[in-house]
């Protein structure tokens, strides 16, 4: 009767270690840079939410197009409304999968290289893409870093020929995320 | 005993169950629920002015416009003069944001030879989201020099009969991509005018608003209504129709005017030209902006 009473008091514990296999955040950090001769571009967005479930390897990401910031005021305006309309599109997301779950142990302090791969969705336009990223576990702390491109034109964002060599074909989007564990 | 264990197994097994089941949710971000934003109106109009009036836009923190406007002569001066192409009088000035709600501009005019400058507060701005709200609404003040010689430099002729003001609340909306108006009730003091039959608090309501044609284009148009039995009857009320074209750092305002003053004070209580009669100024305001302070 002891063990049955004592087995009833960790069962709640048991449930508070299942939940801490997803974590979140609402601050995370997405930047792009736009590289060409004539002029460097970027822009830096530090409200962007994202959900990794360990039990299912999935990842989520849903960014606020309009939280992002660039150094000159007139381009943050001409991003949205003329590039990525952020009142029709308010916001850029991604569903996917971490495609090789067994490289991580998440109750193991390290830094494990994997591959995501899932649907960005950017300017209403979805795409399948796969991303190189690196997931660090230390102290039952979890991040996850990135960093990939994306093509302007797949996503159906046209760049007017008068400033075509200005922006970068080729955008590179760093994501850098400290995520929490997620208590319902 | 036994069977307690076995009981206990199968609740544990119900939770392991029920977790994994939360677990299989389709959206994994509904878990974070709905963060409701505030989102604020942006580009309204594509510079701070629309053509002669402010607009309900201010200049954004940190960033210096440049604004250099022309206004030709008038179109009914005819083919001599190419249709008022041979004359031209001319603002140059700039505009600071000093906060994203506060901007400042000075300026100097050859038309009267005056100088001017403004100071605009922006007290609301449109937004939804969280926090909502329907308008824009600016409070703008202005003053301006003449800094013509005397006409007459015989009588007692006082430094303050130079000065003009104007104030002006400048309250629109943005109703779509498109569309945007707003409105502006003002008042223009001048400590001297021709003749005692003239007001020196001269009372108007201007309107305005753009059409946003394409990403590059709009067309606007302003019209300040000056209440009656203010002015002597050779003035009348100032009307401008204009396109925007917009390139990268670039605003370039082309537009048609019976106004020949770009400030306040002079298209509000000093406009001669009539559009029935022709006269009518073809003009163009460029805005050049530049980033003095970049912010994170």
């Amino acid at each position: 009767m002891k063990k049955a009473c004592l087995m009833l008091a960790l069962l709640p514990l048991l449930s508070v270690s299942l939940q801490a296999q997803k974590y979140f955040t609402r601050d995370g950090h997405v930047s792009f840079f736009s590289d060409t001769p004539m002029e460097k571009i970027e822009a830096h967005n530090h409200k962007a939410s994202s959900v990794l479930d360990v039990a299912t390897s999935r990842i989520e990401f849903a960014v606020l197009i309009q939280a992002f910031q660039f150094e000159k005021a007139l381009m943050q305006e001409h991003f949205n409304e003329n590039y990525m309309e952020s009142d029709k599109y308010p916001k850029a997301t991604f569903k996917g999968q971490i495609v090789d779950p067994s490289a991580v142990n998440f109750s193991r302090s390290g830094s494990y290289n994997v591959q995501v791969k899932g649907q960005l969705t950017i300017h209403g336009v979805t795409k399948e893409v796969t991303a190189p990223a690196v997931i660090k576990v230390q102290g039952g702390q979890v991040s996850a870093t990135s960093t990939f491109n994306v093509a302007v034109a797949d996503y159906n964002i046209s760049v007017p020929a008068l400033v075509r060599d200005n922006i970068a074909r080729n955008v590179r989007i760093d994501v850098a995320i400290s995520y929490q564990p997620m208590n319902n | 005993m036994k069977t307690l264990y076995a009981k206990l197994w199968l609740a544990a097994a119900i939770c392991l169950a029920a977790m994994s089941a939360t677990a299989q949710d389709d959206d994994l971000l509904s878990l974070l629920g709905e963060e409701e934003t505030t989102t604020y109106t942006t580009a309204s109009f594509k510079t701070n002015r629309v053509i002669n009036f402010h607009s309900l836009e201010s200049t954004a923190a940190g960033v210096f416009d440049m604004k250099i406007s022309h206004r030709f002569g008038m179109l009914n001066q005819g083919a001599y003069d190419l249709f008022g192409l041979d004359n031209a009088t001319i603002r140059i000035g700039g505009d600071y944001g000093i906060t994203n709600w506060l901007t400042v501009g000075v300026g100097r005019s050859s038309f009267q030879k005056t100088y001017d400058g403004f100071i605009k507060v922006k007290l609301l701005r449109q937004s939804s989201g969280q926090r909502n709200m329907p308008i824009t609404l600016a409070l703008l003040s202005t003053g301006a020099i003449q800094t013509m010689r005397w006409a007459d430099p015989d009588r007692d002729n006082f430094f303050s009969s130079r000065l003009y003001y104007a104030h002006q609340m400048i309250v629109g909306r943005k109703f779509s991509d498109k569309l945007t108006l707003q409105i502006s009730p003002t008042v223009v003091h001048r400590n001297l005018v021709k003749t005692t039959a003239e007001a020196n608090d001269v009372w108007g309501i201007g309107a305005a608003g753009r059409l946003r044609l394409n990403r590059r284009i709009a067309i606007n148009g302003e019209y300040m209504y000056v209440l009656p039995n203010q002015l002597a009857s050779e003035y009348y009320n100032s009307l401008s129709i204009g396109f925007d074209i917009e390139t990268g750092g670039h605003v370039f305002q082309l537009h048609f005017t019976n106004s020949t003053s770009m400030i306040e004070k002079g298209f509000i209580a000093e406009t001669t030209g009539n559009w029935l009669d022709g006269d009518i100024h073809f003009g163009f305001n460029v805005s050049r902006v530049f980033t003095v302070k970049k912010h994170r």
